[in-house]
């Protein structure tokens, strides 16, 4: 309770909130100013939105991942190209003390036929041994089971529609069939993966079938090898020392990093950031040129007013505070519908798209932050102008 | 209250030079009601400015409110301004605030006094120029004669001992120039307010004290009218 009184001074010591007044008895162009403002704040929030939506859904599959270090081919260079090494280099890393357990993955893209219109889609093919733990979500060991029987797949009830209602068709208890590569497959169950950027729907199904649908793939050769560690176990030290332990043809990696070597791939191999963080550029421009208008444009019509303030004794920083809080008004009263708005268009993006696209904080954040730069940025230009009051010349 | 001696004063610079001010001399008592008048373009307006600390003194020697205005700093300007009541030929209210806003910007100046003790001294002045009806109307639904009125409030607002009025009259009419003068003459009076004003109306030289009229830069005394007989 101690502060009330220092508010109360605070409060009893405020004078006429000239910057509201000034932008809120000029309605239309508060409106212009907000509009303009928003719609920055709207376009960045979509083009960041989707930048680090495509990159997260990029790492959709590695996330799921029940393990601490992964090992894969230095010849991969993402998930959609993803190169075989031999499976022994996996087993060898059991001679490590602190490695507790493996598992092999095949890793490889097939072509699905939509069992409605018997179109083909690329789809993303993961093959295991079904009794291996492979992703953290404990459910899938016991759904694992059907893919004893070969021929079986466990089919990603988020894949994008175009690969049919394979899902719907499954709940309903009819036997769904499909063709891997002219090879019959039936669905045996259905798992929650969600889709990548490089993938639009997974399907999950053991060693053996793996190696019927795909029977180019080497014997004893895997594309990603999950290894998990005994806990209290330090994974850069086991990195290292399985690094100076196994040839050259194998990458080790952390879970971490190889959900980075998958994002790196796409933020750096293709224009996908460069063109999304040009998108945000660009708004945070149209955003600067349209406040600075607005601010220069009320700083010129009210020039005569701030020279009488100046004329009866105000200070010239007194001035420049009252365009400063009229940009700080700005970039608050903007940025809220922005964020709501923004809030609203990554539900429709998530929907449309199925894209993992969330208002996070960081990114609410940065937003703000750009926006606030905006605005304050023209207010500082539009200072400037105040500098031509001069009272001397009001009389 | 205020001291001029030997001012002169120049615009421009090199051959574009001018002399506007030469060698005036004046002097305001506390409370006195000075009118200053003379032909467009003598250095009135000119002379007003420095009195108000609205320009840099360039020679000559001016003592305004016990402060020497000879070199004196920006700074030192602004503060004196605060002790002085401007009132212009156009109103300059602040066209975003009410009658009320307007004048409390005035009384904001006002140091060591809460919102409240400042609103209600706004409200105060708005009565005493007989606005008390218009607190809330923006200047745009104000007529002439209360704009200037909200005008004479808003420099009086700040407590000034001193009021400079350029032309307040130019833009009334008859009837209402007449009232806003008397007015202006009549609350001066109550706060012993000196009072500064240029005009080239000459249906309001008679609420001068002394009138003083300037011709080329210079100033020559002159008598002040008797009041116009009442029709």
């Amino acid at each position: 309770m101690s502060g009330l009184p220092g508010l109360a001074a605070i409060w009893s010591r405020r004078k006429i909130p000239l910057s509201w007044l000034l932008l809120t008895r000029q309605p239309a162009r508060l409106a212009v100013a907000l509009a303009g403002i928003s719609f920055a704040g709207i376009l960045m929030f979509m083009q960041f939105g989707f930048r680090d939506g495509l990159f997260d859904a990029s790492i959709t599959v590695h996330k799921l991942f029940d393990t601490d270090l992964v090992l894969i081919s230095p010849r991969s260079s993402s998930s959609v190209s993803m190169a075989g090494f031999p499976r022994r280099r996996l087993v060898q890393t059991l001679a490590d003390p602190d490695v507790a357990g493996i598992t092999p993955v095949h890793w490889n893209l097939v072509l699905w036929r939509n069992p409605k219109d018997l179109s083909t889609r690329s789809i993303l093919a993961l093959g295991f041994e079904p009794g291996d733990p492979l992703f953290t979500d404990p459910g899938l060991a016991a759904k694992a089971k059907v893919l004893n029987q070969r021929g079986r797949v466990l089919f990603d009830e988020l894949s994008r529609p175009e690969f049919g209602p394979v899902a719907e068709w499954f709940r309903e208890g009819r036997t769904v069939e499909s063709e891997i590569g002219g090879k019959r497959v039936r669905v045996g169950g259905l798992v929650a993966l969600g889709v990548s950027f490089g993938a639009d729907g997974n399907i999950l199904t053991s060693s053996e079938t793996y190696q019927q649908l795909l029977p180019n793939t080497p014997p004893g050769s895997i594309e990603v090898g999950l290894i998990r560690l005994r806990p209290g176990s330090d994974p850069a030290v086991v990195i290292k020392r399985l690094k100076d332990s196994l040839p050259k043809d194998v990458n080790v990696l952390t879970k971490q990093g190889f959900m980075d070597f998958e994002k790196d791939y796409w933020r750096n191999s293709t224009a996908i950031g460069f063109i999304f963080t040009l998108g945000a550029a660009m708004g945070f421009i149209v955003g600067c040129v349209i406040v600075y208008q607005i601010l220069y444009s009320d700083v010129s019509d009210h020039l005569p007013e701030y020279a009488t303030l100046m004329a009866m004794g105000y200070r010239l920083p007194t001035l420049l505070g009252v365009v400063a809080r009229e940009g700080l008004l700005l970039a608050l009263l903007g940025y809220l519908p922005a964020y709501a708005a923004g809030q609203g268009l990554y539900s429709l993006v998530r929907s449309a798209t199925r894209l993992p696209v969330y208002m996070d904080t960081p990114r609410a954040v940065l937003v703000f932050s750009l926006i606030l730069v905006m605005c304050m940025g023209s207010a500082g230009m539009a200072m400037r102008r105040l500098g031509d009051a001069d009272p001397a010349e009001i009389f | 209250m205020v001291e001029v001696e030997g001012l002169c004063h120049w615009y421009g610079s090199s051959e574009m030079r001018r002399q506007v001010l030469q060698q005036v001399n004046l002097t305001i008592q506390p409370g006195e009601v000075v009118l200053l008048t003379g032909p467009s373009g003598c250095g009135k307006t000119t002379l007003l400015t420095l009195v108000g600390a609205l320009r840099q003194v360039q020679q000559g020697h001016v003592r305004v409110l016990g402060q020497d205005l000879n070199g004196s700093s920006r700074r030192q300007r602004q503060q004196l301004r605060q002790r002085i009541g401007m009132i212009f030929q156009g109103h300059n209210l602040l066209r975003c605030l009410s009658a009320e806003q307007n004048v409390q910007m005035g009384s904001d100046l006002l140091p060591n006094l809460g919102y409240r003790a400042r609103r209600d001294q706004a409200r105060e002045w708005l009565r005493a120029v007989g606005l008390g009806d218009h607190l809330d109307k923006l200047p745009h639904g104000l007529s002439g004669g209360q704009k200037q009125r909200v005008a004479i409030a808003r420099a009086l607002a700040a407590h000034p001992r001193l009021l400079l009025a350029d032309e307040p009259t130019a833009a009334l009419d008859k009837q209402s120039g007449r009232e806003v003068v008397d007015l202006l003459k009549r609350l001066a009076r109550e706060q012993h307010c000196a009072v500064l004003m240029v005009t080239h109306d000459p249906r309001i030289l008679d609420v001068a004290d002394r009138l003083v009229q300037m011709e080329d830069g210079r100033l020559i005394a002159a008598p002040v009218p008797e009041p116009e007989p009442a029709l």
